[in-house]
């Protein structure tokens, strides 16, 4: 078991069996570090006992019904599969967003299918489509009106870097320069299957305690 | 709005006196909300539930589009079109490319033109199947589903032509980018069947609905000289008797030719007159769209113009039928290979002007109907 971690000290979600994956390129600085989970059987668990089935950051189930869990585990599990989205569809992305919602690809396998209106009830809030210069304060003022934890998904071009609108008098480069991205859907506009890969990925992020 | 106006008297369409006097609310209906439609923000006056004043903001979605062609080639520029109307994209693009070949002279063959009529007239129909399935938030979540099913069907189609579900690219100054890959015009038409009797279930679904009746009969209603006078078209102005449609008024393209095409027209001038005429247009779609298939002939689809060319100096305006309205390209063009000047008119810009008027007195929840019958699309008041 070897832990590399250039932060100092074990990140929150790791436990004996993980290892800290740092050798991924920094280019987001929100994404933080990275815990990798390796299951090993031969682990004697919490207890002492051998666990008859565990889930690496969960929890460890016991002979005679006994499971031991984290309640922050608990509470990583339960968040990531029901990611709340607040509806903040600006442009084009907007209408894939919906695909995505609609019976085709459907957001409800994933826990997002409801979308909220209000950002006080919302987790995740994914920017789909341009900001521009008129909406950015509005954007920031919406992501500090969600109460925590709370997530960004910036869908599309647009959202991620400018986009084609690169050299506009009047567009944000980037929903980065005003609210924390955690996770970046490229695409223009992405299909709904990479917005759909983009909420398994934050699901993934918060599962591990991101 | 100014400040300081005393009590206004207000419009009761009902005949109801308003006894109680309240204290006057100004509500933001504030750029995120999923009644807006977009990012559109209304400033409303209340007394109580009943609307006094609304100011429209826009601007929210401003993304200097008219700039941006001056900097892009006529080629480079059908990318930025089909930014402005983003649901019913391949009609922008059409517009733009119709205005680069009216400047630059450029004929187009003939196949082209009956492609470009079918793809065109898939978008119109995508763009009311997105109106339809979002309009109906006024309570109702099994349209939004039905509708979406059957936009998934023409965007896979959409797909399979040029490679994008939406944000084409796929119309050129002199034609088209592909021709349609083999096996898409069977696809098509068994989709144009299905399709015929999904647009039946939807009409039984939501005319038999006394909500939707309750909540769109006789309101946001204006009349053919009120829709004039401002500049209204499309959907809009037929629903109000008027029977104005750029595709026979103005032809451009093939629409002469096409016997099937006629206006469609409804008498009200209220929302569900907007609504119907919606619908009529789907089933317009249809006819067209196989009128086209049985009319195509074969041959090119992109006339030779050289990959980077000169417009020679000229002045234009083309308008066409968009989705929403007119939507036209006035482009001037210097002899370079970017256009000097391109501005498009938005359908939705123009048809948007109308909604304080058709306020005044209302309640909250008529609003959201109001707003969503006129079928505003961002992209196209703001670019």
């Amino acid at each position: 078991m070897t832990i590399k971690d250039p932060a100092g000290g074990l990140s929150q979600g790791a436990s004996p069996g993980s290892r800290v994956v740092t050798d991924r390129p920094k280019m987001f600085p929100t994404m933080g570090t990275i815990i990798e989970h390796i299951p090993q059987s031969t682990q004697s668990g919490l207890s002492g006992h051998q666990p008859t089935r565990t889930i690496p950051g969960l929890f460890e189930a016991h002979e005679d019904n006994v499971v031991f869990a984290t309640v922050q585990g608990l509470f990583n599990w339960a968040r990531s599969r029901s990611p709340w989205p607040l509806g903040y569809g600006l442009a084009c992305c907007a209408i894939e967003m919906f695909a995505a919602a609609a019976s085709h690809h459907d957001l409800a396998r994933f826990g997002a299918e409801v979308f909220r209106s209000s950002p006080r009830q919302a987790d995740v809030m994914i920017v789909a489509g341009t900001v521009t210069h008129k909406m950015a304060p509005r954007l920031r003022r919406l992501y500090e009106q969600m109460p925590e934890p709370k997530w960004v998904i910036s869908m599309g071009q647009c959202a991620n870097s400018g986009g084609e609108f690169w050299d506009s008098y009047s567009t944000l480069q980037g929903v980065d320069t005003v609210v924390p991205v955690d996770v970046y859907v490229p695409g223009c506009p992405p299909r709904p299957e990479a917005l759909v890969e983009g909420i398994l990925k934050l699901r993934e992020k918060i599962f591990k305690g991101g | 709005m100014t400040e300081g106006q005393p009590f206004v008297d207000i419009q009761t369409p009902q005949g109801v006196e308003d006894e109680l006097v309240t204290e006057e609310l100004i509500l933001n209906l504030g750029p995120q909300h999923p009644s807006t439609h977009g990012v559109l923000r209304l400033v409303l006056r209340l007394h109580g539930e009943r609307i006094v004043e609304c100011l429209p903001v826009m601007g929210y979605l401003h993304r200097g589009l008219e700039k941006i062609y001056e900097n892009r080639t006529y080629e480079g520029g059908i990318r930025y079109a089909d930014q402005a109307d983003y649901v019913a994209v391949m009609l922008n693009e059409w517009a733009y490319a119709l205005a680069t070949e009216a400047c630059a002279e450029i004929e187009v063959p003939r196949r082209a033109e009956f492609l470009r009529t079918i793809v065109g007239e898939l978008s119109r129909a995508s763009a009311h199947l997105v109106w339809l399935g979002a309009y109906l938030d006024l309570g109702a979540s099994t349209p939004f589903l039905w509708c979406f099913r059957d936009r998934e069907q023409i965007l896979d189609m959409f797909e399979e032509i040029c490679g994008s579900r939406f944000n084409h690219n796929y119309f050129r100054p002199g034609g088209l980018l592909y021709d349609f890959p083999p096996g898409l015009l069977s696809k098509l038409e068994r989709f144009l069947d299905r399709w015929e009797k999904n647009i039946e279930e939807y009409r039984e679904l939501i005319e038999g609905n006394e909500i939707f009746l309750e909540r769109t009969v006789g309101i946001g209603v204006f009349d053919a000289a009120t829709a004039i006078q401002y500049g209204i078209g499309g959907p809009m102005l037929r629903a109000t008797g008027v029977p104005h449609d750029l595709r026979v008024d103005r032809p451009y393209s093939i629409y002469p030719e096409l016997r099937t095409m006629r206006p469609v027209t409804a008498q009200d001038g209220d929302a569900f007159s907007r609504y119907q005429v919606r619908l009529g247009e789907m089933k317009l779609v249809l006819a067209l769209v196989r009128e086209c298939i049985d009319k195509l002939p074969g041959g090119a689809v992109r006339a030779r113009v050289g990959h980077v060319f000169k417009a020679k100096p000229n002045e234009v305006y083309f308008p066409i039928e968009g989705a929403k309205g007119e939507i036209g390209y006035y482009m001037i063009s210097k002899g370079g290979p970017n256009p000097f000047r391109a501005k498009m008119r938005g359908a939705s810009f123009c048809n948007l002007q109308l909604l304080p008027m058709l306020l005044r007195g209302r309640l909250v929840a008529d609003a959201v109907a109001i707003l969503g019958s006129i079928d505003i699309v961002l992209g196209e008041v703001d670019r």
